[in-house]
This record gives structure tokens, sequence and C-alpha cells, in this order.
């Protein structure tokens, strides 16, 4: 049996959410929109799951928006929060940020937007005192994450949103890898959008929503059809919306149980570090996910871990440049500034409501094996290795 | 997921040859090794070979790696490739080789066969007393700054390879790979390259159209020529000389005095430098041979 420890990358469908969608992809086929009750019927059950999301939040269910996933809720709240104040041409982020936000952020510079990426420190952590250095008059856009995907390091969301109303900016989260995992009350939040997806919490892959603070003046990113209010076109993606609102509800209740899932987290980091010489965990200073644990293993190559890990049918994920197609570790762990004997052997373990006591017993009677082997045949095996000597190990981009 | 073959999983899973080599302190032995890459590169091999002086063989040959599944197999499949190889078989070992031996590497990863290779070439160069930092590769204008990559070995990866694109160089020797700035120089070398290319089979035709078949005395006395004048200066400078054996058709023997024949690595530079001299200035099939006298 596969153990799976890897779901900040995407988690399995929930049993009962399975259970629900599954009339949508049989008997009740009807288009929403129509104007028959056949139809109607299943606008009504797109309207239960509305009511399941925002409840997860404590907000109006005019306030969620259905969508395909996280990358086309960040796009559209890019493209909300600059249409709405079309005379400031300045967004503030981090240099950690999902993809889906940075590669949006290089796009608008070529397009004449000016863009600021905050730093992180050493934890992963950023500094408030940056962000209100970095604001003008002329910012836009605060965008930033909840809580970081390779590390589980959580932002100080509501302190940076103050800072953003502050100078009239719009305040936008990506809150693709916190939400489920972390309670998040949006009623009287800074937050003018928040971006999540339906994968990351038990639905399936391709259905996500946006949360759009009431009174925020939204201009759509997807244009056509009436669907949501007008505000993203396109026919509902009826099953996956479903599910995805049994999962918000499912997700809501086992928030009150968080601390298991912490307490199997806390554990297997605690063991790893004791029982291998040389490893440590990147973000550890600081609050995070109850989930994530990333562990950097010193003079290994994570892709090289992960195989190994692969072979006993242990799934988890490395920021090592070997993995990620393009020739460069992840953007994240260089931004905090970690050396080169621990960048390149990073490995992230992020667990779920359904991981067990044994699998983690089983992780780490492998691990420290695994890590063993790899070293006896890299050609550093210490910081004091001859060919580690004379060179600078801080990462320079 | 990398698509890796059967091969590369097997090796990586159950490496053969890895370790390092303790110098015996025996007659005739010698215990060398080189090293390519950096921890800062994500990929490092440290190959050790263990060569029988008099015969200029290969008698083991074992790895340290520090890199990813494919790093690890290349590296374990070279060590496995080259033993019981005199010297300048070893030399004339390819990447491509390594791929093959690996039942091939998915395209984003040949650069790991590209590093056995250099490592290979940077131990035999050792041995030889031959400076790595004076290989053609160190040599020449920086395309990609962020992995310290020139042009004539972006040149030689593409000619070696048969590539055709940017994104093939990238994978091959990452150039490029990083910030991505140098990536229209790599494809104005690419151009030139292919350029060349498709001028050398023009020029071999235009010649044999052209200009009646050389006699063998104009042959001779052309050879003779491209020797003295634009040869032997090189040759002497260093310390060394190179005369002319003989002329057998296409085949040009030669002898080479001097520190050049003194030197081990005589036949596998010298040689080859000579013959595309000669190829380029008199005819493009000669081939050049070394004659002890």
């Amino acid at each position: 049996m596969v153990i799976y420890l890897d779901n900040n990358a995407t988690t399995r469908v929930d049993p009962d959410v399975l259970e629900a969608m599954l009339p949508y992809l049989s008997d009740l086929y009807g288009n929403p929109s129509s104007m028959h009750s056949f139809g109607g019927q299943v606008g009504a059950a797109i309207q239960d799951a509305r009511v399941q999301v925002a409840d997860l939040f404590g907000v109006e269910d005019t306030e969620i928006i259905f969508n395909s996933c996280g990358s086309e809720g960040n796009n559209t709240a890019i493209h909300a929060a600059l249409a709405a104040q079309p005379e400031k041409r300045h967004i503030v982020t981090t240099a950690v940020e999902h993809p889906a936000i940075l590669n949006v952020c290089k796009h608008l510079e070529k397009k004449g937007y000016t863009v600021t990426y905050l730093s992180v420190d050493r934890r992963g952590q950023l500094d408030l005192m940056e962000v209100e250095a970095a604001m003008t008059g002329g910012t836009a856009l605060v965008t930033t994450m909840y809580a970081n995907n390779e590390t589980g390091v959580i932002f100080p969301v509501e302190q940076i949103g103050a800072i953003a109303k502050e100078y009239g900016a719009t305040f936008h989260v990506d809150a693709v890898q916190a939400v489920g995992k972390v309670p998040i009350h949006l009623q009287n939040s800074t937050i003018d959008m928040l971006t999540l997806s339906g994968h990351k919490l038990h639905a399936p892959k391709g259905v996500g929503a946006l949360y759009v603070r009431r009174g925020f003046r939204f201009r759509p990113f997807l244009l056509g059809g009436h669907q949501e209010r007008g505000r993203r076109a396109g026919t509902h993606n009826v099953p996956s919306i479903i599910g995805l609102g049994k999962a918000a509800d499912l997700a809501h209740q086992h928030l009150a149980n968080i601390d298991q899932e912490r307490q199997l987290r806390d554990w297997l980091e605690r063991q790893l570090l004791e029982r291998i010489p040389d490893c440590e965990v990147n973000g550890g200073g600081t609050t995070r996910l109850p989930n994530t644990t990333n562990i950097g293993f010193k003079y290994i190559e994570g892709e090289a871990i992960l195989f190994m890990l692969n072979q006993q049918e242990i799934c988890a994920s490395s920021g090592s440049a070997c993995t990620s197609g393009s020739l460069d570790p992840s953007h994240v762990l260089t931004a905090m500034g970690l050396p080169y004997t621990i960048l390149h052997g990073s490995i992230r373990f992020s667990l779920s409501r359904f991981t067990t006591e044994a699998e983690i017993q089983q992780v780490l009677a492998v691990m420290p094996g695994i890590v063993e082997k790899l070293r006896a045949i890299s050609p550093f095996n210490h910081d004091e290795s001859d060919w580690l000597q004379g060179r600078d190990l801080a990462y320079s981009a | 997921m990398w698509d890796y073959s059967e091969k590369v999983l097997d090796l990586f899973y159950n490496p053969v040859n890895q370790g390092a080599i303790v110098d015996p302190n025996e007659p005739d032995i010698a215990v060398v090794y080189g090293e390519v890459g950096s921890i800062a590169c994500g990929d490092a091999l440290r190959l050790h070979l263990k060569i029988q002086e008099s015969v200029d063989t290969i008698l083991d040959a074992q790895f340290q790696t520090f890199g990813c599944t494919s790093a690890i197999a290349s590296s374990s499949a070279l060590t496995e490739i080259i033993k019981g190889k005199t010297l300048d078989q070893a030399l004339n070992i390819t990447n491509q080789d390594i791929a093959q031996y690996l039942g091939g590497l998915p395209e984003a990863k040949m650069h790991c066969s590209v590093m056995g290779q250099e490592a290979l070439e940077a131990a035999i160069f050792k041995y030889r007393g031959i400076e790595v930092e004076q290989h053609d590769d160190d040599e020449g204008h920086l395309v990609c700054e962020c992995y310290g990559i020139t042009e004539p070995k972006i040149r030689r990866v593409i000619i070696e390879n048969d590539l055709t694109t940017v994104e093939q160089v990238t994978n091959y020797v990452k150039a490029g790979g990083g910030c991505g700035s140098c990536l229209a120089s790599i494809e104005d070398t690419l151009l030139e390259v292919q350029r060349e290319r498709a001028a050398v089979p023009e020029r071999v035709a235009a010649e044999m159209a052209n200009a009646a078949p050389l006699t063998p005395i104009q042959k001779i006395n052309r050879i003779q020529q491209v020797l003295d004048e634009e040869i032997r200066p090189i040759l002497v400078a260093d310390g060394g000389d190179v005369e002319l054996f003989d002329v057998d058709g296409d085949r040009v023997q030669v002898s080479l005095k001097g520190a050049c024949g003194d030197c081990a690595s005589s036949t596998s530079t010298v040689k080859y430098a000579i013959e595309a001299k000669l190829r380029e200035q008199v005819l493009p099939t000669l081939i050049v041979e070394e004659v002890t006298v």
C-alpha cells in the first residue's frame, strides 16, 4: 500500500466527497442555469455547495465565486485588483509565492507595472517593516500567500492586510495551502480576495473558488455567460463544485481535530532529527501549517532521496533542482538563504487527515538507511570534506 | 516523474564501484582522480582511476557522486565501461556511450552523462600532467554565467550530439538553464554550427569539381608546406617538432619529436590537431598517423 505524504501536491478525494458527487455524474446532469426544474435542482445543489464553502470562512455565500483552480483564482484576483484602481501601477508580493502569482507578476512587469518582491529570512518569514517600506501611494495590490506550499510557513496576513489598507491597496491572499489546515475567518478580515483550490482539501482536481469581499468592485477575468452573477463565465463544473462543497464541510469538521495531525507531523520531524545526523527543519523557527515538514538532509541530493523512498512506496517531494524541470533549486529555499549543502537535499513530507501512525513509523524505519546509503556514495560527507573547502556555500542567484 | 530506464534504476538502487581507491604504492600502479561539478551546481562527481602505467590501462575505476538518480547511475555505468580500457580508448568514450549503456536517459538528464565523460577526461588529463585549465572547454568566451559554460564547450556538445535546439543544449550542458539571459547566444552558436556543417560538404564538392585531383607530388608538397608554415612553429615553441615521414594515398605518416614525442598524450592531442589542419588546408579526406622512427 502506498504511503502518501505529498498532500501539499494534491490530496485523495474523500470517499464522502465522491459519494456526494456521483449523482451529478449520472442522473442529475441538468444545467444549473436552465429554466426547468430538472436543471433547477442542480442549481439548488450548487447553491448549497456555495453555502458550505462560505461557512468555512464565516462569510456570505454571494462572496464565493466558483472557478477551475488556484491558478485561475490568483490570475483573476490580480487582474481584478489592477482593474479596480487602474491609475495605480505598483504591486507588492513576496519572493516565495507560487508560480501562479510570480509568473503573473513577471508578465505584468513587462506591461509596465512595478513589482516589489518582499524577501524572507532564514526561517522563511516576512519582515512587516519591509512590507511597510515597500508601500507607496501607487500600490494597487498587495498579494501574499497565507502559508507556503514548500515549508508550511504561515505569514501574518492580517497584519500585512492592515498595512495594505493604510495605503489604500487591495489585499489578496493565496490560501491554497492553508484552507482546511488552519481556521480562517474572513468576516472582520483585512483580506479583500482569497484563493482556494479543491484538490488540496480532498475535493477533486479542476475546481476552486475565489472569495471576493462584498463591496469590492470586481471585474471578471473570464467573460461570457452570466454564471456566478456575471463574475465568472462558463458552464458550472457541477460534480466538482458539489464535491468542493462537501469537502469544505468535512474540512470544517476536521479543523477541530487538526492537533492530531500536528502531533503526527511533530513526531515524524523530531524522530528524523534524532535518528539522522546533519539535517535540519527548513522554516522550523516560526509558525507553520500543522501538516508540513521540510527537512534538509545535508550532502545528498533530493531527487535521489525521492527515488529511494519511491522504491519503498513512500511519496514525498523535494525542492531540488533535479525535480523541478528547470535547473535551479527551489526559489523558496534559495530565498531563505539556505546553504547549498542543505538546498539540494531538502525533502517535504506533507500529511493529511488520512495519515496514520503506522505510516509515519514506516518512514522512520527506512529514512535513516536511505540517507546513509546516499551519503556513502557522496564525495561530501561533512562540512570538513576536502572538496567543500575554500568554497562559498551561500547561494547566490 | 522521470521516465528512467530499467538499467538506470538498477544502477541507482544497486550501484557498482562506489567509493574511492586507496593508492597501494606499488610499482607500475598509479591512482588518480578527476572531478567535475560542485555542490553549488547540484551535482558533482569524483572519479577514481587505478592505472597500470606500463600498458596505459585502467585496472579499476570507482566513483563518488553527489547528485540525482541519473547522476549516480551514469557514474556507475562509466566505471563499468572504462575498466580494462587503455587511456586512449577511454578518451574516445563520449557521453552518448554512457547514455547508451544506460538504455537511454531523459533529455533533461543528458547532462549527467556529460558529467561522466568530463570527469573521465579530467582524471586522465591529470594523470598525463595536462593542466585541466588548458582544456579547450575552459578557454573562450563565457556564454552561460550561471553555470560557467563557455562557447567552445557548447559548440563541442552540439557537434557530438547532433543537437538542433536551444532546449537540447540546456538539457545536455545546463547552459541557459539558470537566468536564461544567454539563450539567444546559444541560439547564435547553434545556427553558426549548422551553417558550418552545411558548408563542409559543399566545400568538399566544390574542391572535387573545381580542381583536378592533386598529383602525389603536389599533395606531398602542400602537406609539407602546411606543416612548415602552420604547425611546426607552434610545436617548436613548445620544445617539440614534427617531421613528414611518408604519404601513402590519403594516409599521412608523421613522426613527433622532442617534448611532444615524449608526452604520453601526443597521439590523441597533437595528431588530431595536425589532421584537422591538413584536412582544412589540403584535402578533407586525409588521415594522420604517427610513426616512430
